[in-house]
């Protein structure tokens, strides 16, 4: 996004940059107000103090943890829509939603609120996540079907899939492990959960930032030709971004069930879309090769910020329903997208 | 494919005879026409499964029925091509066939009276929710996924609005009409599904017929042709909900009723029959005609898994992995023609 409104801003540069060489930069303040981290980190700050102000109760720490908690799940689960996305050629994951439940049920099966399968459960719900994610993978870069279409196919199988193995009725319920995690004060009084989220987000940045899987992911997206003939292997990276993006939504889906202590067939549904415009909110464009996944822990506590807001605000309880609701927070995600998720004008 | 082969065939006749003329010409129709070829054999095949698989598939009943269930989503799959073609993608087509079906039910309220300006109403909102999202689109320069998925959520609400729960009463006229039984075999149905394919081929001689192809061809080369790129891309999305709340009409004679609730079910299978038909997501390749068949051919495939005698459970696995291999079909079909080299990963 710099890189593209860098010509545009170049006449307002400070009379002396800093070195001569150096390609000019728009000033800071502009930068700033361009960055996407940077907008949407003062949009949920703004929103969370509008909440604060209509209920004190939800500046409490109580709440404050409660929300982050809610957030990481959406957090967690865009992890992998993020990788997918740098990834490029049209990379998307709709079926994180339906693989994050398929997870939580299978682990729930196993579990069946005893420690004891705990780690059986686990790999069992992960290895089926894993086998989503393969099929994604040889769908797109084997049969050559458009990554949306393929994922959105997915999404059939893998509901299908769910549907036969439960029989409608998904049984067992969490470990109480995994409830101690995700809804138990462990360190310092903040929940397991977000102490894992904490960690997942810093491997994930260092992933992306420090190490050749990510500098490759990013060559990938930005252009694959140019990738392929630096020696970068174009497939292999692609495949283990859909396997990674299954790999997380199944995580994800599991701390759902923590927190839910139950599952029911629609428990992922509502990730499928949210954990994209996460990813696009924290400015990781959907062309590819552009973004971080900073950016899309902001957009996924904003998102979670924001929905939390509009349910104090009592907007969408009453005769209306959850409609109101849905409308403004419609509304308020294309208002956040035009402040900087614009795409290049034609004319240039 | 033939062009290099043609200019070749002076130096190769001394050494071997060229290949005769039929096949050659055979070759070329091939490859032009072989998603066309793939989709009408993929018919071929359902309807001999179901005539094989249904006794009674070719009595009048029969065929009114089906053709009563091929119309919605057929319909749905040609606005969805419109825009496809034109380079973007409809999220929240599904919401807005929900939302104009919702304003006509309302309006109507069984009365016959009140038909033509129901249907006026219904039609004129979902030309007013395509005429937002090109907006939004083409206007504020948003990414379409991220875009259509919020007015999708802006829509859906509103569709919560006008019905909250499934219900309404259609007008007697409008329901009764729909099972009407023009000729011997021909229910009114499959009489407005030709009535559709002619409109676009009308749609594809006028001059903004042919400007959809070139936006999605290339908007960059369209928009140095003198093409007017955003009026182009305003127009393909609200045709697209102008023809999207003619879906919602149809699915309300279909059923008698309003759902407020079917949304992202019916955006889902909108992209999938398109993809079986042999448009490109990209857009700029494919048409109307192909995801008209393509919807035929899901709703077979869907009563097909029904009297294969599958059980319950087991449908929609069944069905999401049929259409997993169907889509995987068209895409390996579609490629063949410009499949890019190896190193370009597919399509960016």
């Amino acid at each position: 996004m710099t890189v593209s409104t860098a010509p545009e801003q170049a006449p307002d540069q400070p009379e002396r940059p800093d070195r001569p060489g150096a390609p000019a930069r728009p000033p800071l303040a502009r930068r700033l107000l361009r960055d996407p981290v940077v907008v949407s980190g003062a949009l949920a700050v703004l929103l969370w103090v509008v909440a604060a102000l209509y209920s004190p109760e939800f500046a409490s720490w109580g709440q404050v943890v409660t929300l982050l908690t809610v957030a990481s799940f959406l957090g967690v689960i865009a992890i992998g829509q993020t990788l997918v996305i740098i990834a490029g050629g049209e990379g998307i994951d709709l079926s994180v939603g339906a693989t994050a439940t398929l997870s939580a049920i299978v682990a729930s099966r196993f579990m069946d609120g005893s420690n004891e399968g705990f780690v059986v459960a686990v790999l069992l719900a992960l290895g089926a996540c894993c086998v989503v994610g393969v099929v994604n993978a040889v769908g797109v870069l084997v049969f050559r079907v458009p990554p949306l279409v393929m994922t959105l196919g997915m999404i059939a199988v893998v509901t299908g899939f769910i549907r036969l193995y439960t029989g409608g009725r998904p049984e067992g319920s969490a470990a109480p492990l995994l409830r101690t995690l995700v809804t138990g004060d462990t360190v310092a009084g903040i929940p397991g959960v977000l102490w894992l989220w904490l960690g997942l987000a810093v491997l994930v940045v260092w992933l992306l930032r420090r190490t050749s899987f990510g500098w490759r992911l990013y060559a990938v997206g930005g252009n694959p030709t140019t990738a392929y003939l630096s020696g970068v292997n174009t497939t292999a990276v692609r495949f283990s971004a859909y396997v990674l993006s299954s790999l997380f939504a199944g995580v994800g889906g599991m701390l759902l069930l923590g927190y839910a202590q139950n599952v029911y067939t629609s428990l992922g549904t509502d990730y499928m879309l949210n954990s994209v415009a996460a990813a696009v909110i924290g400015g990781t464009a959907l062309v590819g090769g552009v973004g971080g996944y900073l950016g899309t822990v902001i957009g996924a506590i904003l998102l979670t910020v924001l929905d939390s807001l509009l349910r104090i605000m009592q907007i969408g309880g009453g005769e209306w329903g959850d409609a109101p609701r849905q409308i403004i927070y419609g509304v308020v995600l294309i208002i956040v997208l035009t402040a900087y998720g614009r795409q290049k004008r034609l004319r240039q | 494919m033939t062009t290099p082969s043609r200019t070749e065939a002076p130096g190769a006749a001394a050494g071997a005879p060229p290949p005769p003329l039929l096949l050659r010409a055979g070759r070329s129709a091939l490859s032009a026409r072989m998603p066309t070829l793939a989709v009408a054999a993929l018919l071929v095949v359902t309807v001999a499964a179901s005539a094989v698989l249904q006794p009674n598939f070719f009595s009048a009943y029969s065929m009114t029925a089906s053709f009563a269930t091929f119309l919605p989503l057929a319909t749905i799959a040609a606005a969805q091509t419109i825009i496809v073609l034109a380079g973007g993608i409809d999220l929240s087509l599904g919401t807005i066939v929900t939302l104009a079906a919702a304003v006509s039910v309302v309006l109507m309220d069984g009365d016959d009276a009140r038909l033509p300006l129901a249907l006026a109403a219904g039609l004129a909102t979902g030309a007013a929710c395509g005429l937002v999202n090109g907006l939004v689109v083409a206007g504020l320069r948003l990414q379409p996924i991220v875009a259509t998925f919020a007015t999708s959520s802006v829509f859906g609400g509103a569709a919560l609005l006008v019905l909250p729960q499934p219900g309404g009463e259609a007008s007697p006229a409008l329901t009764e009409t729909f099972r009407m039984v023009v000729a011997l075999y021909v229910p009114v149905p499959a009489v407005l599904l030709v009535l559709l394919w002619a409109a676009w081929r009308l749609l594809r001689r006028h001059r903004f017929g042919q400007y959809l192809y070139a936006v999605g061809g290339g908007a960059d080369a369209a928009y140095t042709s003198a093409v007017p790129v955003s009026a182009v891309r305003v127009f393909s999305y609200t045709a697209g909900g102008l023809v999207a709340a003619l879906a919602g009409v149809a699915l309300l004679a279909d059923s008698g009723a309003g759902d407020p609730t079917l949304g992202t079910e019916l955006t889902l299978g909108s992209i999938a029959a398109l993809v079986i038909g042999g448009t490109r997501l990209r857009g700029g390749v494919g048409g109307v005609g192909g995801a008209l068949v393509g919807a035929v051919v899901l709703s077979l495939i869907q009563g097909l898994v029904f009297f294969a005698g599958v059980p319950t459970d087991a449908r929609e696995f069944v069905y999401g992995c049929i259409i997993i291999a169907a889509i995987a079909l068209a895409g390996l079909l579609t490629a063949r023609g410009a499949r890019r080299p190896a190193h370009a990963g597919g399509p960016r």
